[in-house]
């Protein structure tokens, strides 16, 4: 047993100084996602804060004033252009000046002072419309203002039902507070997964693994030492993802570091899992990476990061049972987000665990087979 | 100045046929090389599919029948009706449920996204003119929740107004309503804006990480070596590393024109030769790039990791795809200014749903042409070095 332990760390510290012996892999083993954490933690975001906007005014009154004023002073939009005719807004969406024209007809203060309702054209930019659709909220949400602003300014009743919005655990819906956390799970995701496959596929084409096999390790031995220095880089980087999102980003930490780091052991073996399956179909280094390529798309795809997983087809929502990493973006959000603990993360712990032991059992024994 | 009659004529054609002949090996050794590796088909061929698939059937930003919990507190027929609005919605699956103690716990078991909450003295303080209906979401899905929000707003205005108009509260004072169009995307279906996505996400894949990983290795193997004793020169080396690569990006973009046409019925509104020739001006930079890392690193891992971080992530990230570039930190969009992707997604967004608009194609198509140029001298400058 002790002579097991021994081996198993003899592998573990040669398995270490493999990867991080020199300058360049140490690099790209941690610098690349702090970067790619402050980078994408300010770029993956769908809130707005500088929307080109174009304006034909036809009205010119003391109303439509009123209203250009409450955008220009949203600090959200940005008056680009003020339109002479309506048949100048092709050419202003077209080119890409604007995001969005809007349009006020010229008996919008008479129909207003009369009680009536007065329609706002706003044409957005649709190519890209989950941007134009932020963007139209953003002008309810002011029109709504300036409508309240109206009724109360001129003797007007306000409408009788007014709707209280809060969001819980992220009050002012950041999606910064969304992505970061999810980060946490994504990029050590793929790196322990290269870095797993890499390691076998190294050793193969380098012939060393058959050197490895010639010694008193067994099969087990040989997966727990590739398996561990795996899990330890990759928790080392989600610290230092952690590190970036609370340091940097200043998202506050609501719930208990035990159950963060608990989730991220499982997700890592389960990561591991994969990867040293996949590198037990591998022969050549190209092929590992190549393979990761193929198997972190859909799950990177499918995990719930860019676009929800209640959105997609039942179908495709089974399929996400198995992926680890929808598991981990979870377990990140609600740990970190609402403070969830144990009890709350099992139905994410428990699949996690079961990849897990399926992959690690799954590698020992096609590993079993390879070598005989 | 001396004339061009004085050069011996025979030599420099022959030249140019040995030339020609060089590269027209190479090329067919590249492309034994490229269908021999079943590596290479899954990257080449399998990742686009997939890509595709799951672009067209798995991914979706259109919100749909959102579990929401209308909680009542009072029993009154008004309260009851706002809930029928909830319930008769295409975008909610709404429980109606009398509790909020049990409405939260469903929503920290992650059984809804959110609740609508009805206090007990609604139709006393409507009479008012005062009411207050709660909405609570699960904020954590940040844009998720804002897209419910502004259904449950839609929601109650429209109970809201249906009451006016039979009469039961007082209509409000005259009121500015937002009468918005979505041009280019009427129906607001997220696959518009997911197809240049997937295009600049599969031309980014083939172009840059394959020939990243194919370089590198070359060099580690040290085949290139043995290429470097043979009169090829390191101009024509490149050439032929391209020419395969940049087919099958061909490929594969022929591919994803003809899923967005039939699979996802996205309009097509622009030119298709245009489409092909800025398309071809992203592929040689992206070509260019992985060639260039490839060289620069001389190790499978190390390029492949660079890559991904230069050229991948930020196609899906940097580009303005997902994301609105003007609304990243100025230190942000200033990087993605030399992001070739976001050129090209600018591109394919125009020319697939707004059409030929030259104001936007030719500065964009003029960047890419730069990029090209200046990726291909830098390549070339720096494997000769490397040969030397």
């Amino acid at each position: 047993m002790l002579e097991s332990l021994l081996r198993i760390l003899a592998l573990i510290r040669k398995e270490l100084l493999a990867v991080l012996k020199d300058g360049p892999s140490r690099f790209s083993l941690f610098a690349p996602p702090i970067l790619q954490c402050l980078i994408f933690g300010y770029a993956a975001t769908y809130d707005l804060n500088n929307v080109p906007y174009a304006v034909v005014d036809q009205d010119r009154s003391a109303a439509s004033h009123e209203l250009l004023a409450a955008l220009d002073g949203s600090g959200v939009f940005q008056r680009v252009a003020t339109l002479d005719r309506a048949g100048d807004i092709k050419s202003t969406i077209d080119g890409r000046r604007a995001l969005l024209v809007i349009q006020i007809g010229q008996d919008f203060e008479r129909r207003l002072m009369a009680g009536r309702q007065a329609d706002i054209q706003v044409i957005a930019d649709g190519r890209n419309s989950n941007t134009a659709g932020t963007a139209l909220g953003y002008v309810s949400a002011i029109v709504g203002t300036f409508n309240a602003n109206w009724a109360s300014g001129h003797g007007q009743s306000a409408a009788p039902l007014r709707v209280a919005m809060r969001a819980w655990f992220n009050a002012n819906l950041e999606t910064r507070w969304y992505m970061v956390p999810a980060l946490i799970g994504t990029l050590t995701f793929l790196q322990t997964l290269l870095l797993t496959a890499l390691s076998v596929a190294r050793e193969r084409e380098q012939g060393t693994l058959d050197q490895l096999l010639v010694t008193p390790f067994r099969p087990a031995e040989i997966i727990i030492g590739k398996a561990l220095p795996s899990v330890l880089i990759g928790t080392i980087q989600a610290t230092l993802i952690l590190l970036v999102a609370q340091l940097w980003f200043r998202i506050p930490f609501a719930g208990s570091y035990l159950t963060l780091y608990a989730g991220l052991l499982l997700f890592l073996l389960a990561a591991v899992g994969i990867g040293l399956m996949l590198s037990a179909i591998v022969a050549t280094m190209q092929q590992a990476v190549l393979y990761t390529f193929v198997t972190m798309m859909p799950f990177a795809l499918l995990s719930g990061l860019t676009t929800p997983l209640s959105n997609m087809p039942e179908f495709f929502q089974y399929l996400t049972l198995i992926n680890p990493l929808r598991y981990a973006i979870d377990i990140a959000h609600r740990v970190y987000l609402e403070g969830a603990d144990f009890a709350q993360l099992a139905p994410d712990l428990w699949p996690l665990a079961l990849i897990a032991s399926v992959t690690l059992s799954g590698t020992a024994w096609l590993f079993r087979r390879g070598f005989e | 100045m001396r004339s061009a009659p004085d050069r011996p004529v025979l030599p420099s054609s022959a030249g140019g046929a040995a030339k020609s002949r060089r590269v027209k090996a190479l090329v067919l050794k590249e492309t034994y090389q490229l269908f021999r590796d079943p590596s290479s088909i899954a990257i080449g061929i399998i990742i686009p599919l997939l890509l595709i698939l799951l672009f067209g059937f798995a991914l979706s930003l259109d919100v749909k029948n959102v579990p929401v919990a209308v909680v009542l507190e009072e029993a009154s027929p008004a309260a009851t009706d706002l809930a029928a609005g909830f319930v008769l919605s295409p975008y909610f699956d709404a429980l109606l449920l009398t509790s909020m103690p049990q409405a939260r716990e469903l929503m920290l078991q992650r059984k809804v996204d959110g609740i609508v909450r009805v206090r007990p003295d609604f139709v006393r303080r409507l009479g008012l003119g005062d009411a207050e209906a709660q909405v609570l979401v699960y904020g954590i899905d940040a844009n998720k929740a804002r897209i419910i929000e502004s259904y449950a707003q839609g929601a109650i205005a429209q109970w809201a107004a249906r009451r006016t108009a039979e009469g039961f509260e007082a209509a409000a004072g005259g009121s500015a309503v937002v009468q918005s169009r979505l041009w280019f995307n009427e129906a607001n279906d997220s696959h518009y804006f997911l197809v240049p996505g997937l295009i600049v996400l599969i031309m980014t894949l083939i172009g840059a990480l394959m020939t990243a990983l194919v370089m590198a290795r070359e060099w580690e193997r040290g085949t290139l070596e043995a290429l470097f004793v043979t009169p090829v020169r390191a101009g024509e080396i490149l050439l032929a590393k391209m020419i395969p690569y940049f087919v099958l990006g061909m490929f594969g973009l022929g591919l994803c024109i003809l899923a967005s046409r039939f699979m996802f019925h996205v309009p097509l509104r622009g030119s298709i030769w245009i489409l092909a020739g800025v398309s071809m001006l992203y592929l040689i930079v992206a070509l260019a790039i992985g060639l260039l890392i490839s060289t620069a690193t001389k190790n499978q891992f190390v390029s492949s990791m660079t890559t991904l971080v230069v050229t991948f992530l930020p196609a899906l990230f940097l580009s303005g795809f997902l994301f609105d570039l003007r609304s990243m930190p100025a230190a942000v969009r200033f990087l993605s200014y030399a992001l070739p992707a976001r050129y090209y997604v600018n591109l394919l967004q125009t020319i697939f749903l707004a059409g030929d608009v030259w104001s936007v194609i030719l500065p964009n198509a003029a960047v890419l042409a730069g990029m090209a140029c200046g990726l291909l001298a830098l390549t070339r400058a720096v494997s000769v070095k490397r040969l030397g």
